[in-house]
């Protein structure tokens, strides 16, 4: 016996409900990206390391945007910088900084590779922004 | 279709589960709620942020952006910290430079940009930028170094470009338009362009 609208109703009224769930459960499970970290994994996972997460907030606290994008020369684009670690114990890039001079040295890997497995290179936003272009 | 009327009469039987189910849930959902607001209190921040991995070995180490801004002035939005206020009130002091031979530009311009349309014009001031950034920032790339000429379309802002390069990645967010389009067209009676020098 076909019956339309008990049918619809027995199929829609679970995923209903799945979805009032999941909208309460939400916000208790998941947290938010600091806006504009950058996360850095073009070699670093598949050469058996963590992600790198840049902090942006965090070094702008020390440093204006000028003393990185403009006197060390960082280009102001996610991978638009061929950072390796080979450049980086070369005294490029984060070691112009990392030296155990301006900051610490770079005997400590897991404060730079700290990110979960699986993370895409890009820049994160917590807060209503994604990146450029995706505000 | 609906040639039979039985399924009518079945329907109370289904409202009267549904409902219960939905209370259910609800009151699941607020209970979740309650106790996600009671955690937050002491929560870590980088815990459950889908980027920290808490198996790290130097996770415990790195500071979190709760404690670093404590008694900075706030905002509602990107890092919720108002960052010119900040290094205006003294808040923080962040190096200008490495080399003490680099030459710190600072410029105190402001531009009204009036092709916006229907909506208030923009505001652009050299002196909050030049603060934080160096000219090569933005001259001669994205923006010639002559009101008009650049070519800024709003569209472009949205898609990263112009403005958009900072603003909706680094610097406060797109979604906050009265902040740029802050001069009202109706009270403005002066040139589109340099402005006069403001006094300080
Ligand atoms: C100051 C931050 C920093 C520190 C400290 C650091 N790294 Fe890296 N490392 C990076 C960055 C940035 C990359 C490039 C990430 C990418 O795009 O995949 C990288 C990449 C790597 C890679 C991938 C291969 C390559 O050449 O790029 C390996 C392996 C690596 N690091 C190992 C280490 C080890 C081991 C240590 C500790 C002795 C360490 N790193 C310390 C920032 C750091
Ligand atoms: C300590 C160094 C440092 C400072 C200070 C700094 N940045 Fe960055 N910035 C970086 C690095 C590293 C990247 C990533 C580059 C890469 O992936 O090649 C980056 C990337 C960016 C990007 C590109 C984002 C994208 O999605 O392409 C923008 C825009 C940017 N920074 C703006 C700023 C602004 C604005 C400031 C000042 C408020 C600032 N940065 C301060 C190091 C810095
Ligand atoms: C302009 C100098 C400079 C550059 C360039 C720089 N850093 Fe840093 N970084 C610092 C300073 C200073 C500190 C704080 C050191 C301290 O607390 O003693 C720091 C701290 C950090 C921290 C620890 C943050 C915390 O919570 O304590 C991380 C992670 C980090 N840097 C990653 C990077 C990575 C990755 C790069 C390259 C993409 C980089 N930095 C480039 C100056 C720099
Ligand atoms: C970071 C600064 C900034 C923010 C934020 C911003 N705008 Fe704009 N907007 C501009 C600039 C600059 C122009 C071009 C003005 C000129 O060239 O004279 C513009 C132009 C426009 C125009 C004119 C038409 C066009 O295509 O250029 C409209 C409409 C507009 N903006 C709407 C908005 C709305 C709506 C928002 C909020 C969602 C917003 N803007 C947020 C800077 C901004
Ligand atoms: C954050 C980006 C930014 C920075 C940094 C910046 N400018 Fe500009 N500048 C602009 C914009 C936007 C315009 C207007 C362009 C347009 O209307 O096409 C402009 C216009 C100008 C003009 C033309 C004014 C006129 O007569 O029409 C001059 C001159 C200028 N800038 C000089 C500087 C100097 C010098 C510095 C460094 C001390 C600097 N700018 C830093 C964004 C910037
Ligand atoms: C190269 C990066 C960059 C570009 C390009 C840029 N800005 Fe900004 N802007 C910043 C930073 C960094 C701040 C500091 C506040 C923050 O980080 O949220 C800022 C702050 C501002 C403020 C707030 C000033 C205050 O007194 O609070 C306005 C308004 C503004 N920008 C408008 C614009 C407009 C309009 C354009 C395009 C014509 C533009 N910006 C392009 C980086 C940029």
């Amino acid at each position: 016996m076909f019956n339309p609208l008990q049918n619809t109703n027995r199929r829609i009224s679970p995923s209903v409900l799945f979805l009032v769930a999941v909208t309460f459960l939400l916000p208790a499970s998941s947290g938010m990206a600091e806006y504009a970290d950058v996360v850095l994994n073009r070699h670093a996972e598949a050469e058996g390391v963590r992600p790198v997460i840049y902090p942006h907030w965090f070094h702008r606290i020390r440093f204006r945007c000028k003393v990185c994008h403009h006197e060390l020369g960082f280009e102001m684009k996610v991978g638009a910088n061929d950072i390796t670690m080979a450049a980086i114990l070369d005294g490029k890039f984060c070691g112009m900084c990392h030296n155990e001079e301006t900051a610490w040295g770079l005997e400590h890997c897991h404060r730079c590779h700290s990110g979960l497995p699986g993370l895409k290179t890009g820049i994160r936003g917590g807060d209503k922004a994604g990146g450029p272009g995706d505000y | 279709m609906m040639k039979n009327p039985a399924p009518w009469s079945k329907r109370p039987k289904r409202f009267g589960i549904k409902p219960l189910l939905f209370a259910l849930l609800w009151l699941a959902g607020s209970f979740c709620f309650l106790v996600d607001g009671v955690v937050d209190a002491k929560e870590d921040v980088f815990a459950n942020d889908g980027l920290h991995d808490p198996q790290g070995p130097s996770f415990g180490e790195l500071q979190r952006p709760d404690e670093a801004f404590v008694g900075f002035p706030t905002d509602t939005v990107g890092n919720k910290v108002r960052w010119v206020k900040a290094l205006r009130d003294g808040a923080i002091n962040p190096r200008t430079n490495i080399v003490p031979e680099t030459k710190i530009k600072i410029l105190d311009m402001d531009l009204i940009l009036g092709n916006t349309g229907d909506n208030a014009f923009v505001l652009f001031p050299h002196r909050a930028h030049t603060e934080w950034l160096d000219c090569a920032n933005c001259h001669p790339e994205p923006f010639k170094e002559k009101y008009g000429t650049s070519g800024i379309k709003m569209g472009a802002i949205l898609e990263g470009k112009f403005c958009g390069k900072c603003h909706g990645a680094v610097a406060f967010p797109l979604t906050e338009c009265a902040r740029c389009h802050s001069v009202k067209p109706d009270t403005f009676r002066g040139k589109f362009g340099v402005q006069p020098v403001a006094k300080h």
